[in-house]
């Protein structure tokens, strides 16, 4: 349930955006979640709204964007979409790939007032 | 680029101050912008180097983030990490389910390395001092972070637990992280290394079941060896399952309990203090957050 330490990092990160920016009110976050990254939607969702009680954020939309695991062979260096941190290369049939992208759980975006 | 206006963006703003003429804008944009010069609409690109602000009074802007939700983590790990270093100490963050007999490896390991090396250790659970009065019965300090609701311990946490120790007696830190092979893979300690400890009595399918956790870790100790003929746990596919998540990772069986393969840990821990593994983990960790 690391779920809801990242929901209180996304919070803190909003509340030093809101500082220095100088907005009231967060409308909408878009938030990156890598389809590798051991992150829960459904579990982020809900913690989400509730770090977010009492802050700009609070009642705010947040649209999780998927993004897909992609990953580099160690032998032959082919690349393609991995659904599995164990899955084997579909060129060679390795295993281990380097991942590149699918691990990132990132704020694109927030819309505010 | 403002959508509003088309401009570059590359200085602050406001619409009324914009030289129609030169600026090229449509009929429609001229529209616009005279309702932009009752001084309804402001542009701020200067003041906010990682982020571009529109206002538009009530109407909701958009702000670019693009900001890795662990960055704040990542700043204290690297923060740890550098410490450590110019203080000569190697760390080891220690990984595993509950009850994969990691205390007692470290009560046994403490043993072994007091007379070689400064050993402190830091222990992480839910509740209770229980793991860190074991550790202080062998002599060596040890700090207890209660992560409470928490299921992992955080590389903030690691930092005020070093403010307790002169870090220039110490050589080797034991960090045990709370028992869960999910939830700590994501933290980053600053640790030297990562150590996935697996016992015997669990299934050698955890390796697949819980791939971020050794897809992240230095070396994967096989505990509780002496237990092996009365289990069905198979030590060669579960080394095989480690190494298709991660081919780099090394392996030590050992027993805690008679102490077999405890000298070849004990070596891979003391040369971690001759061999400076930090500067390949900062390169790891910025290739598991690239959009840090």
């Amino acid at each position: 349930m690391h779920e809801l330490s990242l929901a209180e990092d996304m919070r803190d990160l909003i509340l030093e955006k809101a500082e220095k920016d100088g907005f009231r009110k967060v409308e909408k976050v878009w938030l990156e979640v890598g389809e590798l990254a051991c992150v829960e939607a459904s579990a982020m969702e809900f913690c989400f709204s509730a770090v977010m009680a009492g802050t700009p954020a609070q009642g705010a939309k947040l649209e999780i964007i998927s993004i897909p695991g992609e990953g580099e062979c160690h032998q032959c260096h082919h690349r393609w979409r991995v659904q599995e941190l164990y899955d084997c290369c579909p060129e060679c049939g390795s295993f281990g790939a380097r991942i590149i992208q699918g691990r990132e759980v990132r704020v694109k975006s927030i819309s505010v007032i | 680029m403002c959508t509003t206006c088309g401009c570059s963006g590359a200085a602050s703003h406001h619409h009324s101050e914009h030289d129609l003429s030169e600026d090229g804008l449509s009929e429609n944009d001229l529209r616009e912008d005279s309702l932009h010069t009752s001084g309804s609409h402001t542009h701020d690109h200067q003041n906010s180097p990682d982020s571009h602000i529109h206002h538009h009074n009530d109407q909701a802007r958009i702000l670019e983030v693009e900001q890795s939700i662990l960055s704040k983590n990542d700043r204290f790990a690297a923060d740890n990490r550098q410490r450590l270093k110019a203080h000569n100490v190697a760390s080891f963050n220690l990984v595993s389910s509950p009850g994969s007999g990691k205390t007692s490896l470290l009560v046994r390991t403490i043993e072994q390395l007091r007379d070689k090396a400064g050993i402190a250790v830091i222990e992480g659970d839910q509740q209770t001092e229980l793991d860190a009065t074991r550790i202080r019965e062998t002599g060596a300090p040890a700090i207890q972070i209660n992560t409470g609701k928490g299921c992992h311990l955080d590389a903030h946490q690691i930092g005020h637990a070093l403010d307790h120790w002169d870090l220039d007696s110490v050589d080797l830190i034991f960090i045990e992280n709370v028992g869960n092979l999910v939830c700590p893979a994501a933290f980053d300690l600053g640790e030297t290394a990562r150590v996935a400890v697996l016992s015997v009595t669990e299934g050698e399918d955890k390796p697949l079941k819980y791939p971020d956790m050794f897809y992240g870790s230095d070396l994967m100790l096989i505990n509780k060896i002496d237990l092996l003929p009365y289990v069905d746990f198979d030590v060669a596919k579960s080394i095989e399952y480690a190494r298709r998540i991660n081919p780099d990772i090394e392996v030590i069986q050992l027993s805690a309990k008679t102490g077999e393969g405890m000298t070849e840990w004990t070596r891979w821990c003391l040369q971690h203090l001759e061999k400076d593994t930090s500067i390949a983990r900062d390169n790891r960790a910025e290739s598991c957050n690239t959009n840090a």
